[in-house]
Formats: C-alpha cells, structure tokens, sequence
C-alpha cells in the first residue's frame, strides 16, 4: 500500500487530541506546512517537543493548540522573542502551558535514548545551572565504573514525529542533506512518523552514508513542496529571512496575530502565498 | 573612515583575543561576529564549529541564525545535533567556547532564561540552548555582553550556565571540570576573574574609556585590577573588514528569500 496521501489527510489519521507531537528541523527543513495543517485541524492539547521552537511553535501555541512544551531554546533566531510564545508563559494567553526544559544536549541525549530503547539519555551536563532546580526530570548518577556523578533526562519518545525532507522516491524512502539536526533521531524515537517532502524521484541519489531515512520507518509521506517555508531546504530554496524578521511586529500583539494566521493559515494556503520555489 | 563605534570595538577585541588554530565553538550573534572577524583577519586556520553541526564554517556573510545554509556550504563537514554535543563538545575538541547572553553577574555566572522568578517571570527569555554545555565542556569560555546595569548585575536572576557560581573554588567544587569564563568582553572594558575570589575584575579599557563610566553602567561594586591595560585601538585592517562583512551581510538579508 503507498504511504503516500495529501497532507491533511496524514495529519487527520495520525495525529489526536492530546498527542506528544515533535516537529523537528535545526533550523533547517522545518514542517511549517504540517503545522499549519495542525493548526487548520484544530487539534487540541498537544505535548509539543523540539530543540529549538521557533515560529510555527509561536503559532500553534498561540493559536490554543498546545498544553505543554519539550524545548531547550524557544525564540526567533537572529531575531528575539517568541512572543505568542511568551504571552502564553508569561500571561497563560491563549492557555496555560507547562514547560519541561532542557538545554540542546540533554534533548539530543533524551532523543538519542529513545532512539535506542533505553530509558534515559546519559551526559555530562548542567552543573551548576538552576535548570537542575526547576526541572524535577533532570537528574544524575553515579558512574558503575568512575564513580563520577553524571547528569540524566528521560527519554522522549513522541507518539508522532513530523519531518520535512528535499526528497523520497516512489516507495517512501527519504533522503535529506546539509544540516540534518535531529531529524533522524526523532523519527526513530517516534511511535509515528509523517514525513513532508520537496519532490519526489525515481531513484534516490543517495551516497552510501547519507541521511537516508527507509520507508519501513515512515508511517505516512506527503509530496508538500515549499513544506519548509519561510524556513529553508537546502539546494532547493533559501531561508527568508525577512519574514523571520517580520514575524516580530505580526506576533506581538494578539489581534494582530488573530488576524494574521486568519488570514493567511486558516483560510488560505501560506505556502501559495509564498510564491514559487527560488531555485 | 568614521571612528570605530563601541559596539565594533567590543566586536574587534573579542577577535583579537582568538588565536589561529584555536577550535572555537561559537554562539550565533556577536560571538559569531567576532570570530569570523578574527578568521578573515589574523587567524585564518581558526576552527568555527557551531551547534547546528557544522564544523570548520567559512560563512562569506554572518549568519543570521546559527543554521543558516551559508554555514553548512562552507563547512568542513556537517555532522547531526546530537553528534556536535556528545563526539564533539563532550569529547573535549573544543578550546574556547564563545558565549553572548541577557545577564552575566559579578562571578560570571549567565542567564538566558528569564529575568524575575522562573514560575512567573517578568520576561521569559529564549532559553538554555547550547550553553549550559559548552560553558562546563568548552576548555574555557568567552563571555560578550553590552555593558549595561541591566545586563551586567550582581547576582543574575537565574543560572542558566554556570560561570564560578559564589566565587572561590565553588565551580570546581561542585564537580566542573574546565577553568570556565577567562574573560568578559563589553563595549566598555574586558573583565577577567580574580585568581583567588574568581570576581570580576576589569583589567583593560577600550581607548577613552574612564573608570566612572564603567562604574556607572556596572551593576555591582565594581573592582579593578592594580595594572590595568588600554586596549589598542581598532587598525584599518580591522574595521575594514569588519565594515565590508557587515554591508555583505545586509545586502544578502535583504530582500525576499534571501
């Protein structure tokens, strides 16, 4: 059977009220698409975990659809704040939101683990940081062998994990390049994985090393191309910056936020708003 | 040519301070700025790693975010996230790590979480990142911060990572490893920590700089060292290249997509 389906159709079948939902991207290659895709759904209650929240976070937590966040730094790079973001931690606008947080090791460590099958992720990290104090799942032991007092996180295993990629081929592998951050990790510490892709080929022209992600590990995959606006996917277009930039004004006040993403999420597609793929 | 702001002089002194060869983990902002600066100049064989994995990064521009694509075209290799942390930082190749952040207090302790209490903060900050790591796996640290009574306090609101936490030997007595922060780069001064009380010291001042100045825009009582240095000023070389990455920079982030 293809793995292949539209987009909202991979969303509506995977991905329920109160899900622990990571949608991953250093940077780079970030599911914007399937993220608004969750926000036009209307899903509810959402763990939401990833390294780095930026903007399509800021939107699905301040469009109500989240009641918790994973993260290690949540703001708008090169930028500022998350201000929806912020409202919600510092006002509980539109909700209250609980926070697990981390720093990037310790959630590359909790992804890692899972990953693996292992209960915890294991490094040397956060000593001396008030983290430990705040954050009751951060926690140590002592090393079997040294004896050294080492830092631990749990797991997270995420019931789904989203990625975007450059490309798949006609079964469903998936193949992505330039900065792979955790990708790989989180769709093998997932229970599911929807994968968005820029295009799809006949045959992969992956070297022997390449992040190559098998379509046996992929549950669903949709052909979404610009998936990763206004973020970027390298060799097919750039990272615009000057939405990032734009992104400030438009989310600091809730109205304008409201009518921005009525605007442009709910009723019509960003990604056509966006234009064409700058090769 | 216009005479150097302080705001680029802060940016030529931390480069300064970068020697080639060294293998600097670099922080996104002015860390970034200032090494970059420090490889197009005296230190051409300085290794750039940054936590989006790549490493040995020559961007022709600043990156605007610490994943711009510009890093990995230029890089040596690009490896996952959870490889720079663990291979990488943990595996002690790291000489310097090279920190910004919203709070650094008078035992060099920083904070980029919040500002008021934690559970109900006046402003949440961005968070941890990278840094609670590379300040305790880095051999040493770089600090870079604007001076300002806001930013530079006596005791930060909250560690994010740790500098010498109550002074003395209380970081290597809760178990850290490396020396920490060896100095604290403003717009103003250098700071470097005492040898024994590990406060922060200002041991230089950039060129017209007066004490008065940097009392005022310190927020605690600030000490400064028997010989103190002033800093030399910024060369041609310097503060053309400098200029000349900037405009590059504005004109690549300009304009849609770009």
């Amino acid at each position: 059977m293809s793995k292949y389906s539209p987009l909202a159709d991979a969303i509506q079948t995977h991905i329920s009220d109160g899900d622990c939902v990571a949608l991953e991207g250093f940077t780079h290659l970030i599911p914007f698409a399937a993220g608004h895709e969750i926000i036009r759904q209307r899903i509810r209650d959402l763990t939401l975990v990833r390294m780095t929240p930026d903007l399509i976070y800021d939107q699905i937590i301040g469009m109500g659809c989240a009641r918790k966040l994973i993260f290690s730094w949540g703001g708008n790079p090169g930028v500022g704040s998350l201000h929806r973001f912020r409202d919600a931690v510092e006002n509980q606008y539109p909700n209250e939101i609980e926070i697990d947080e981390r720093s990037h090791a310790a959630m590359a460590a909790s992804y890692a683990a899972a990953a693996s099958g292992l209960p915890f992720g294991l490094l040397r990290g956060f000593v001396g940081s008030d983290l430990l104090a705040h954050n009751p799942n951060l926690k140590s032991i002592d090393c079997p062998y040294t004896g050294e007092r080492l830092a631990t996180v749990p797991a997270i295993r995420p019931d789904v994990a989203i990625i975007h990629a450059q490309q798949a081929d006609r079964v469903g592998n998936v193949h992505l390049w330039g900065i792979v951050g955790v990708q790989k990790e989180i769709a093998l510490a997932a229970k599911r994985v929807i994968v968005t892709v820029e295009e799809i080929v006949d045959k992969l022209d992956a070297p022997p090393n390449a992040c190559v992600i098998p379509a046996w590990v992929v549950t669903a995959i949709s052909h979404v191309p610009r998936g990763a606006k206004p973020s970027y996917a390298h060799g097919y277009y750039e990272r615009d910056n000057e939405f990032y930039r734009s992104w400030d004004a438009i989310s600091r006040s809730r109205d304008k936020f409201s009518a921005w993403m009525n605007q442009h999420i709910m009723r019509e597609s960003f990604e056509t708003l966006h234009g064409e793929p700058m090769l | 040519m216009t005479a150097a702001s302080p705001s680029e002089i802060m940016t030529i002194v931390a480069s300064r301070l970068l020697s080639n060869g060294t293998i600097c983990f670099v922080g996104i902002g002015i860390p970034s700025k200032a090494a970059n600066l420090a490889r197009l100049t005296h230190a051409p064989d300085l290794v750039l790693i940054y936590e989006s994995g790549t490493i040995g990064a020559r961007p022709e521009v600043f990156p605007l975010s610490i994943g711009d694509g510009e890093l990995a075209t230029t890089a040596d290799t690009v490896v996952s996230t959870t490889e720079i942390f663990s291979y990488w930082l943990q595996g002690g190749r790291v000489a310097v790590g090279f920190l910004g952040a919203a709070q650094v207090d008078r035992f060099a302790n920083l904070n980029s979480t919040v500002i008021g209490n934690y559970d109900s903060p006046k402003v949440r900050l961005p968070g941890a990142g990278g840094a609670p790591e590379i300040a305790a796996l880095a051999a040493e640290t770089f600090v870079i911060i604007e001076h300002d009574k806001r930013k530079l306090v006596e005791k930060v609101d909250f560690v994010t990572s740790a500098g010498f936490l109550d002074g003395g030997d209380s970081r290597q007595q809760r178990g850290i490893r490396n020396s920490g922060p060896s100095v604290i780069i403003t717009d103003l001064c250098c700071f470097r920590p005492h040898a024994e009380t590990k406060e922060l010291t200002v041991t230089q001042l950039h060129p017209g700089v007066t004490r008065e100045q940097v009392r005022n825009a310190t927020g605690w009582s600030v000490k400064f060292a028997d010989e103190i240095f002033e800093t030399e000023p910024p060369t041609e070389t310097e503060l053309d290249t400098l200029r000349d990455l900037e405009h590059r920079t504005e004109l690549a982030h300009r304009g849609s997509g770009a």
